[in-house]
């Protein structure tokens, strides 16, 4: 190709020039900040002091970071025991060509995913709400002896976070296990039946090696995605302040939204945004560790 | 054999279908009931789970259903302006990030410059960096150039989608061929024509699903507008509905109007637009 006629030098730039401005101005120099500000401790966004590492000191020692840690692990590892089996569950129902009305169906599964986590929490505030919840009047209009004024927002406030990511995100992981279904090797699955492999052993000696790897992807990103989990809580038990009774609902990225911007500490914040990072990195590292850079 | 096996096959798929039918049942109730809910009277929350039964068509109680809880939304409570808000900063988010961004893939894939690969690491990099890492250091930025409470300081920062522009720069080396390029540059066409008439045209699918990704977050978006927003006039749905929540809590027939207002547009694209959306939110999702 050196017949061709180059462009000018300015031509990249040109293009490049829109983005990389607000990109030097919105997040590379707010960057650079988030490190100075993690050293800082601020009293809104006018006034600032610098005091070192003690950010990060306070941090290991507070014991409001740790509940939002706890609460934020425990809805990590809950949301993918909920929602990994259910989806994949769903998916294998619908991975057959001949079903009808498939596409309905998928369209159905995935539709919470499209609702914003303020719509869809307030929704279920309403869902879970004692009396007039959909629940709590459903499930005592099924069986007497179910108590309507059951606290699921007071009480159960774990199990109902758990219960509302399961609608909103099970449809969304789903569309991914049905792609990486499509792409099962039939020839494998089929020489399989012809030696007699029953439908279990097919599955597990087939098709879950092979949707593996996508598997690994969507834990990944649910993960990613649990661990910053913030206005579902907030909105749900905003009754209580945001986290509930006793902060049991509580996250990470919701301690920090409280003390960066209804405090006003912006340095505080930035510690608790930095340790976030840091364990996201983390994850990403042991998830590429784990796949060996197996991409899909 | 062969009778039975025909029966069991049956069945096994009586059982599919009602497995399938019930599981989006339950996926599909809470939206049936929010939009019953939105028509309720608040009395009629204690005796009804959906319709209030009645002598009316099909046992319900029609005349019971009441537009009150729209009617208040509109008239006394600034739902009107919030929609509007939403519409105009996801329009302008999505059209001008989705520029800058097939712009900025653009610079980074076809041409060859000095730096170009530090600069396409650094972009990847922060791409992927958690948005929260961000909240605190943006704020104190937008305050200091005194865009607290403007659209443009919600608007500006949405002009550098790091994301955006990796998703671009890969769609741009996938189906962009250079030959096409330097053949127009050849026949005389100008650098910007060649990108507006040859490759956008290209790479319309990673559009029309960065367009849908980016129009979703901005009308999802709830932190942003939060610390970003102060003016109730100038709040977004997302805003409003959560502090319509935070005032009128046991008011469930007006939260459920005001969230079907909310998300109705959104479910109206998404039945236009399937595919897109679902493309474009498997493509880069994140959860907030």
């Amino acid at each position: 190709m050196k017949s061709s006629r180059p462009h000018a030098a300015w031509v990249p730039w040109f293009f490049l020039g829109p983005f990389l401005l607000g990109f030097a101005i919105f997040v590379a120099w707010p960057l650079v900040r988030a490190v100075a500000l993690s050293l800082e401790q601020t009293y809104g966004p006018g006034v600032r002091v610098f005091i070192g590492l003690r950010n990060f000191e306070f941090l290991l020692r507070d014991p409001l970071f740790w509940t939002a840690f706890r609460n934020t692990v425990v809805f990590t590892l809950g949301s993918l025991l909920l929602q990994m089996p259910a989806a994949l569950g769903l998916a294998l129902l619908l991975n057959r060509p001949s079903l009808r009305g498939r596409h309905w169906f998928r369209l159905v599964f995935f539709s919470p995913a499209l609702i914003g986590m303020v719509f869809a929490a307030t929704l279920a505030t309403l869902v879970f709400e004692k009396q007039t919840g959909l629940i709590n009047y459903g499930l005592h209009a099924l069986c007497r002896r179910w108590d309507p004024d059951f606290p699921w927002l007071e009480d159960y406030l774990m199990t109902s976070l758990l219960l509302a990511a399961l609608w909103l995100y099970t449809g969304f992981n789903m569309v991914y296990f049905l792609a990486a279904l499509q792409n099962v090797p039939a020839d494998q699955l089929e020489a399989a039946s012809i030696d007699g492999a029953g439908r279990g052993r097919r599955f597990w000696h087939v098709t879950l090696p092979s949707i593996l790897p996508v598997g690994g992807f969507v834990v990944l990103l649910s993960v990613a995605g649990s661990f910053q989990i913030f206005v579902l809580p907030y909105v749900m038990f905003l009754r209580t302040g945001g986290g509930g009774p006793h902060d049991r609902g509580l996250t990470i990225l919701m301690y920090l939204y409280k003390t960066g911007f209804l405090a006003g500490d912006l340095g505080y914040a930035s510690a608790i945004g930095w340790v976030l990072t840091l364990l996201l990195v983390g994850l990403v590292l042991l998830h590429r560790r784990l796949t060996r850079g197996e991409e899909i | 054999m062969s009778e039975r096996r025909r029966i069991a096959r049956g069945l096994g798929l009586i059982l599919l279908y009602a497995l399938l039918l019930f599981f989006a049942g339950l996926t599909a109730v809470p939206f049936l009931w929010m939009v019953t809910s939105a028509f309720k009277a608040k009395g009629d929350f204690f005796s009804s789970l959906f319709l209030p039964g009645g002598p009316g068509f099909l046992g319900v109680a029609w005349e019971r259903l009441t537009l009150d809880n729209f009617r208040r939304l509109f008239r006394e409570l600034p739902m009107a302006r919030a929609l509007l808000n939403s519409v105009f900063l996801a329009s302008v988010s999505s059209v001008g990030a989705t520029l800058c961004g097939a712009m900025g893939g653009y610079g980074l894939s076809k041409f060859r410059f000095r730096g170009r690969e530090a600069l396409t690491a650094l972009v990847l990099g922060t791409a992927v960096l958690p948005l929260p890492l961000l909240l605190a250091p943006r704020f104190e930025l937008i305050y200091h150039l005194h865009l607290l409470d403007t659209y443009a300081g919600y608007l500006l920062p949405q002009l550098a989608p790091a994301f955006g522009v990796f998703l671009f720069r890969q769609a741009m080396l996938n189906h962009v061929p250079d030959e096409i390029i330097e053949s127009a540059r050849l026949d005389g066409c100008g650098e910007i024509r060649i990108f507006f008439a040859l490759v956008l045209p290209l790479v319309r699918p990673m559009i029309g699903a960065f367009v849908i990704i980016t129009f979703l977050g901005v009308w999802n978006d709830f932190i942003g507008p939060q610390i970003i927003l102060q003016t109730t006039e100038r709040l977004p749905l997302a805003v409003t509905l959560a502090s319509l929540q935070n005032n009128y809590g046991t008011d469930y027939g007006l939260l459920m109007a005001g969230t079907l207002v909310s998300v109705a547009p959104i479910i109206f694209l998404f039945l236009l637009l399937q595919k897109e959306f679902i493309s474009g939110l498997t493509s880069g999702s994140l959860k907030g």
